[in-house]
């Protein structure tokens, strides 16, 4: 269980985390999710102690960071892979650490095993890839079995093999009642592995709920329908609180009423309809829409001309007259 | 999943300590190069004076005055090598510190570790062993080699001799101090250039540009900076500078201060600064 508590925290000029207060529960994957910069890292890296919140507090099964008494017994994290020496050995890494804890060095060869590094334990880290270099991290933070686990981007530079490891660990980690933080910038990602999502953007919380409820309460769900009568179901729908939007391709967009609810108002009022479909947004779809407004990085879209309706609400000079 | 689960259930302590933190720190130091190849630079650097002091000196005499004759100090002879090696173990010190950061390993650290003070302490304490061996086998090894070599008609000294075992004991002991001092610079800097800069300039550039000023101001700072330090320590006959000079134990514990000092202040930043 990790408590946060309305931290917010400055560098120089500009604040990273502002008033961030969520809860992060045993026994399930949350996802942390937010575009580049939002401040995930540095939240992870106070829930850690290394970065300290200017206001604010953060517990962790109750205690601050500082105050427990075997942190790699309670807390494991993979903050950033190839965080190592690269001249010392995988196995010379989990050592130290491991000797720090007063873990015994036979954990550190078990570790070892489970993420697939004892044939290279032996190897400088510097000459390890990148995707050898989250194993090692996940080792790290396995080492002590801790009860709550955190790991910041973790399937970067793994591939479909590993991810799908990563996945499995994860949820498998979870389900023996650990608590357990991962952050992507990766939606597709935290689909297929959270239970539970908190979402930020510049600092702040945008939202947090479980992964159904995020991509339910996002606009991008609604219900299809399309009906010959096309302008009476429309009407229809409306009188009824459904919100209407009629589609391109003459089919309507319905939200505020379920699939079942349509069905059923249309085969009351003898309407027919020729399709009736739910439309999930994905997860994707949701977090772009819940996220637009705080993107600290926009891509810029080249000059003027092609940029479409819809997202050009800011004007282009012109300057070629 | 099996991976989930730990294959053996984990006998553990109860809490970090000291033992504990100082033995991750010995596992530290002994896994990477730079240890053994500092080591190894500064033992070449000092015996190799050693040798060369005690192979060219006895050829020399002739060409020496009488008064150079009559302050000839074998035993400081033979320890100039060592004044060299310190810049090297200044740089190892540095390094054990600074290579933390530069590999962001120190987040590892002090993840397990969050006592931060602690593990300034500990990293300290382990390198200043280390180093303390590494001193007093050079010392004694380099002056064992020069005065075994030195030969009529030049003059060789002995432990036995009055201030002697002080002069090598003693330049041994510098080494761990100036090390540590280097260490408590990295705290502060954070940087290896920057350190091992600033640990260079206090030792070499600093004194050289005191020069320039008035000797009734230069010469008492000058008394108080590690190479006047070093040499009075080294020293067994008396220099015949003016005016005052710390004694060798003095002059340690000035130095002492210095190490104690900069790790305090290292101690206390890393403290309050983000890791």
């Amino acid at each position: 269980m990790i408590e946060i508590n309305g931290v917010t925290k400055r560098y120089k000029d500009k604040t990273a985390v502002d008033d961030l207060s969520f809860e992060i529960k045993p026994g399930q994957v949350t996802g942390f999710l937010g575009p580049n910069g939002s401040g995930k890292s540095t939240t992870m890296r106070m829930i850690m102690g290394l970065d300290a919140p200017d206001s604010g507090s953060i517990r962790i099964n109750g205690r601050g960071y500082r105050d427990i008494a075997l942190p790699l017994s309670e807390v494991g994290a993979l903050l950033e892979a190839k965080a190592i020496h690269p001249g010392r050995s995988a196995f010379n890494h989990l050592w130290f650490l491991a000797r720090s804890n007063d873990i015994p060095r036979a954990r550190v060869n078990e570790v070892l095993q489970l993420v697939g590094l004892e044939d290279v334990a032996k190897k400088r880290a510097g000459k390890f890839s990148l995707g050898m270099g989250q194993r090692l991290g996940i080792a790290a933070a396995l080492l002590g079995d801790p009860s709550v686990l955190l790991f910041d981007e973790p399937i970067n530079g793994l591939d479909p093999e590993g991810i799908l490891w990563v996945r499995n660990l994860l949820k498998g980690l979870a389900s023996g009642g650990r608590t357990v933080f991962v952050s992507s910038h990766l939606m597709s990602e935290m689909a297929l592995t959270a239970d539970h999502l908190v979402v930020i953007g510049r600092g702040r919380l945008i939202s947090t709920g479980s992964v159904d409820d995020f991509v339910a309460k996002s606009s991008g769900q609604f219900v299809r329908a399309r009906a010959p009568r096309s302008k009476d179901l429309h009407d229809l729908l409306v009188r009824h609180g459904g919100q209407v939007r009629q589609e391109p391709n003459g089919a309507l967009a319905v939200t505020r009423l379920s699939a079942s609810e349509v069905g059923e108002l249309s085969g009351r009022a003898g309407i027919f309809l020729h399709e009736l479909s739910p439309q999930a947004a994905s997860l994707e779809e949701a977090f772009m829409e819940v996220t637009r407004d705080s993107v600290e990085y926009h891509g810029s879209v080249g000059p003027g001309p092609f940029v479409s309706a819809s997202s050009a609400s800011t004007s282009y000079p012109e300057s070629r007259n | 999943m099996t991976i989930a689960t730990p294959v053996s259930p984990l006998q553990t302590g109860q809490r970090y300590r000291i033992s504990t933190v100082m033995g991750a720190e010995w596992i530290k130091m002994r896994s990477v190069r730079s240890t053994i190849w500092t080591v190894t630079a500064m033992t070449v650097i000092t015996l190799g004076g050693a040798i060369v002091a005690g192979l060219t000196i006895p050829g020399q005499w002739h060409t020496f005055s009488a008064n150079e004759r009559a302050t000839f100090d074998p035993t400081n002879t033979s320890l100039k090598g060592l004044l060299i090696g310190q810049l090297v173990i200044g740089v190892l010190g540095v390094m054990v510190m600074s290579a933390e950061y530069g590999t962001g390993t120190i987040r590892a650290t002090l993840a397990a570790v969050p006592n931060r003070p602690l593990i300034v302490a500990t990293k300290a304490a382990v390198f200043a062993m280390i180093a303390a061996v590494v001193g007093q086998v050079l010392s004694f090894g380099a002056f064992l080699l020069t005065q075994g070599l030195l030969s009529n008609p030049a003059p060789h000294a002995s432990l036995s001799q009055p201030g002697v075992l002080r002069a090598v004991v003693g330049s041994g002991l510098l080494v761990p101090v100036l090390g540590v001092f280097a260490l408590g610079l990295a705290t502060i800097i954070r940087h290896t250039a920057g350190a091992i800069t600033a640990f260079v300039g206090t030792l070499l550039v600093l004194p050289i540009s005191l020069e320039a000023l008035p000797a009734s101001i230069s010469h008492p700072i000058l008394n108080c900076l590690p190479p006047e330090i070093s040499q009075n320590m080294g020293s067994v006959v008396p220099t015949t500078g003016s005016g005052w000079t710390l004694s060798p134990w003095a002059g340690f514990g000035v130095l002492c201060l210095y190490a104690v000092v900069t790790l305090g202040i290292g101690a206390w930043l890393m403290v309050r600064r983000d890791a």
